[in-house]
């Protein structure tokens, strides 16, 4: 089996006497779907925020691609590929679609101190910018300011940042959050061919979609992994039932 | 150098500190509670000097001058407040800034409009003119000393306020949390007028104080208030705390820079270059202070590391 | 055409075409006055690169203003005076060629520009305007306290520096150079709007956390733009320097900040050409209402106050529409 792209080692913060990540443990592998799941305040934002550079775990480290990039910044470990997405899309609301599909490429190409030659006009960067956006379907409204997308078409457009990015690996913070019926399916279709292209870490809430899409799933209750297994071993597990789902074993 | 010429520098120190705190508590707190930077708070310390010195001429009253200097001042606060400041809540920072630029423009030529260039004359009155003994045979300035007595006797009353008061605690949620103090049954609108009037009313105090010592002329304000920001910058935004802190500090780099760092360039070069060199070094000192605990501390030495 | 390339096409056609016209019936003071415009909008555009498209709201602008002016104001001093500057086992002297103390100035307000932004930009929001004010005001007091070059008087220079075989004392020469500086830093700014940096510059502006993920590093973008405004900036202080053929310590003063920043603002934040229509709607209004009333600023400072209430995009806002346009 080869090496998991990211390693997360025995993470621990605390924040003043809440401590919101204890000893968390978990890898994403080529290939694979892996969800995080968990109730509200189970410390997955913090947790993310320590996998893409936001947060510095107190304790642990986090590996991606073979390397400790426990103290890399947020833009380090960007470019070592690390492509995520955001729970409120973060995008440059000025910029038309492909702006903001060329400012990722831009990301993933490097040379960003040039004053002089007009980026928009850049052939390289325009079809790597293109491409990801054809990939997710927002061709179409590739001039369209993107202040003015409807919610879902800005998840899509945050996956096509993404994209751009080549990246090794996907982060996901709830990019179904949001989205209606219809939109979820689309997107759900989306991320399952997605994963081979690269792993992804699936953080998100709505079950239906982390059980049609996950290979793993872990559980995160009071910043722990109470359980990582596949769908139907979590399923099943006593563990996650009482701490999640809130259910009484029964006798 | 003696050490009664050091304490007399340090109690300047201090007094010029005191006064600064007056200031900075105004900005952070407006700055706190409302989320507004006010580059026009100067013009209130300049309202309230200019109120105090008129009052002054007229009825030879200094503590009736401290009044209006604070009744002035606070007026000013409520007028600008409801007429402009509420505007600029919800605006973004460029905004408050130049809005608050345009009111400096208006305030100062407005009172040169109504006061002509010329600095007015407020006299300290007899019964705090001269001097006092202090103990170890230290004799210094009666009106400086009752402003350091007098500002930390309202510093003292504004940590009181804030801690025991209902309007102190209403604050202190609308600090934590704007939208916890509306659902607290607050009327937001009424307290921002309260805080910025407070603020402002300090402001004109100050400017009244001070006016006693130095001129009272227009532009006096915006030099303290480059100052209050270094103030507050120390302390921490937000931070009452801080703001005394802050200004403590700044009052006695500042003093104390002044008189030992031409000094102190003496031990190694000519007493002419070194009184030079060290009287530039001193105009710059507290701004290298707030050089340092930028470095260290980029969110002061009080504030929130948010 | 759009309305605003039509807008920007006039005002630089009536730049040119007014001095010329004030030289025809031989007005050497609407030149000079145009002159100022001029140098006002170079201070303006070198301002608006931070705040327009980094968002840097810098209250300091002056210092570089003042930078540029002492850099003239020193080697002009020294070469008029027939001093060296440094005398040691190294000897640099003034100089009263304008390309050289061009290049000192923007070499000086740069560097000057690294190392305070480096400090600065630690901060954001409140902190970095109150700390930009705050060092602002330190170089003012130095340039009062320091004696070497006329402490609070400041140092006049006796002739206009030269250029080539320029008469530079002439206004409309004189105009001419400000008038290419001014074409040759809108030119630059506007290609660096549309480049891969003002691309990512722009785009942290609007969301950081999304540069960060596209693996940019803000700070670094701020830094460079900071640099980049203050050497434009600083440029402007040794033209202005050098119409007035006088610098002072009110190049460094909080009103020369703000006055900087007003040229912006009238004229339109973020726009390319904004700040040159504000630095002229500025010397229109001082002229005009200066000749009112001697307390004129009282009018502008209503004009400012209605600008950011009632009309945030200032005069292209309300002439081209309040979209920036982003092609």
């Amino acid at each position: 089996m080869t090496e998991p792209i990211l390693k997360v080692e025995g993470i621990s913060k605390s924040f003043g006497a809440v401590q919101a990540s204890k000893d968390v443990s978990l890898d994403l592998r080529m290939g694979e779907i892996h969800a995080l799941i968990g109730p509200n305040g189970a410390g997955k934002s913090t947790l993310i925020a320590q996998i893409t550079g936001g947060l510095v775990p107190d304790r642990g480290r986090v590996v991606f691609g073979g390397q400790d990039v426990t103290g890399l910044s947020t833009a380090a470990r960007a470019r070592l590929g690390m492509g995520r997405t955001f729970q409120i899309s973060a995008l440059a609301m000025e910029y038309t679609v492909l702006q903001n599909a060329v400012l990722g490429a831009l990301g993933q190409r490097g040379g960003v101190f040039r004053f002089f030659r007009p980026v928009m006009k850049d052939a390289a960067l325009l079809d790597a910018a293109r491409a990801a956006l054809a990939q997710v379907g927002l061709s179409d409204v590739a001039q369209v300011r993107t202040a003015e997308l409807s919610h879902g078409q800005r998840r899509q457009l945050e996956v096509a940042v993404a994209l751009t990015l080549r990246p090794r690996a996907f982060l996901m913070d709830e990019p179904m959050a949001g989205l209606g019926a219809d939109g979820t399916q689309v997107l759900t279709k989306f991320l399952d061919e997605l994963r081979a292209q690269a792993p992804i870490l699936l953080v998100e809430h709505d079950m239906d979609a982390v059980f049609a899409l996950a290979d793993r799933i872990s559980v995160l209750v009071y910043g722990e992994v109470i359980a990582t297994g596949t769908v139907d071993q979590i399923r099943t597990n006593s563990l996650v039932r009482e701490a999640y789902l809130g259910e009484e074993i029964a006798p | 150098m003696s050490a009664v010429l050091l304490i007399e520098q340090a109690l300047n120190g201090l007094q010029f500190g005191v006064m600064l705190f007056l200031m900075g508590a105004g900005l952070t707190l407006i700055f706190g509670v409302m989320g507004l930077i006010n580059l026009a708070h100067g013009s209130l310390y300049m309202v309230g000097a200019f109120a105090a010195a008129a009052v002054a001429g007229a009825t030879g009253s200094f503590l009736l001058a401290l009044v209006a200097s604070l009744v002035a001042a606070a007026i000013a606060g409520v007028l600008v407040e409801v007429l402009v400041i509420r505007r600029l809540y919800d605006r973004d920072h460029l905004d408050q800034v130049l809005a608050t630029f345009a009111l400096i423009l208006i305030f100062s030529e407005g009172t040169r409009w109504a006061f002509g260039s010329f600095p007015l004359f407020l006299d300290r009155p007899e019964w705090l003119a001269g001097t006092v003994m202090l103990p170890f045979g230290i004799e210094y300035s009666l009106y400086r000393l009752f402003i350091i007595l007098v500002g930390l006797a309202v510093a003292a009353g504004l940590f009181w306020m804030i801690a025991y008061t209902r309007i102190g605690i209403q604050i202190r949620a609308g600090e934590n949390d704007r939208e916890m103090i509306g659902a607290l049954g607050v009327n937001i609108s009424a307290l921002y007028t309260l805080v910025f009037a407070l603020g402002a009313a300090l402001a004109g105090f100050a400017g009244a104080m001070i006016g006693a010592i130095q001129s009272v002329q227009v532009g006096m304000g915006e030099p303290v208030l480059i100052l209050a920001f270094v103030v507050i910058v120390i302390g921490g935004i937000g931070s009452i705390k801080g703001a005394l802190v802050g200004a403590l500090l700044v009052g006695l780099t500042d003093t104390l820079g002044r008189l030992l760092l031409p000094q102190f360039f003496e031990l190694f070069m000519e007493p002419a270059a070194a009184t030079s060199v060290g009287a530039s070094l001193a105009s710059m000192a507290i701004y290298i202070l707030m050089a340092g605990v930028l470095l260290f501390k980029p969110s002061g030495l009080f504030g929130s590391t948010a | 055409m759009r309305r605003e390339t039509t807008l920007n096409a006039a005002l630089m056609a009536a730049l040119l075409a007014f001095p010329l016209w004030a030289y025809a019936v031989d007005e050497p003071f609407l030149i000079t006055l145009t002159t100022r415009a001029v140098v006002f909008a170079i201070a303006g555009v070198g301002l608006n690169f931070a705040l327009g498209l980094g968002g840097l709201v810098s209250f300091g602008h002056a210092v570089f203003f003042g930078i540029g002016g002492y850099a003239m104001g020193i080697l002009a001093f020294h070469a008029q005076s027939y001093t060296p500057i440094i005398d040691g086992w190294l000897v640099i002297e003034g100089t009263k060629s304008m390309p050289l103390i061009w290049l000192v100035a923007v070499i000086v307000s740069a560097i000057a520009a690294l190392g305070l932004g480096a400090l600065s930009l630690r901060t954001s929001g409140v902190y970095f305007i109150m700390i930009t004010l705050a060092f602002a005001q330190m170089f003012y007091f130095f340039a009062i306290s320091w004696p070497a070059y006329g402490g609070e008087d400041g140092l006049s220079i006796y002739v206009r520096n030269g250029l080539g075989g320029l008469n530079t004392m002439d206004p409309i020469q004189f105009y001419a150079i400000c008038y290419t500086w001014l074409v040759v830093v809108l030119f630059f700014v506007y290609r660096a709007a549309r480049s891969p940096f003002g691309l990512a510059l722009s785009a942290a502006r609007q969301n950081e956390a999304r540069v960060q993920a596209v693996g940019q590093v803000p700070y670094r973008l701020y830094l460079v733009a900071y640099v980049i405004s203050g050497a434009i900036t600083g440029l402007a202080g040794a033209l202005f320097a050098d119409l007035n053929r006088f610098v002072s310590p009110t190049m460094f003063s909080w009103q020369t900040s703000g006055e900087i920043m007003v040229f912006v603002i009238l004229g339109g934040v973020g726009r390319v050409f904004g700040p040159v229509a504000g630095a002229v709607l500025f010397i229109l209004l001082e002229h005009v209402l200066g000749g009112l009333s001697a307390y004129w600023h009282v009018y502008l400072g209503a004009i400012l106050l209605g600008v950011v209430l009632f009309a945030r995009g200032g005069l292209f806002g309300l002439i081209a529409g309040r979209e920036v346009a982003h092609d």
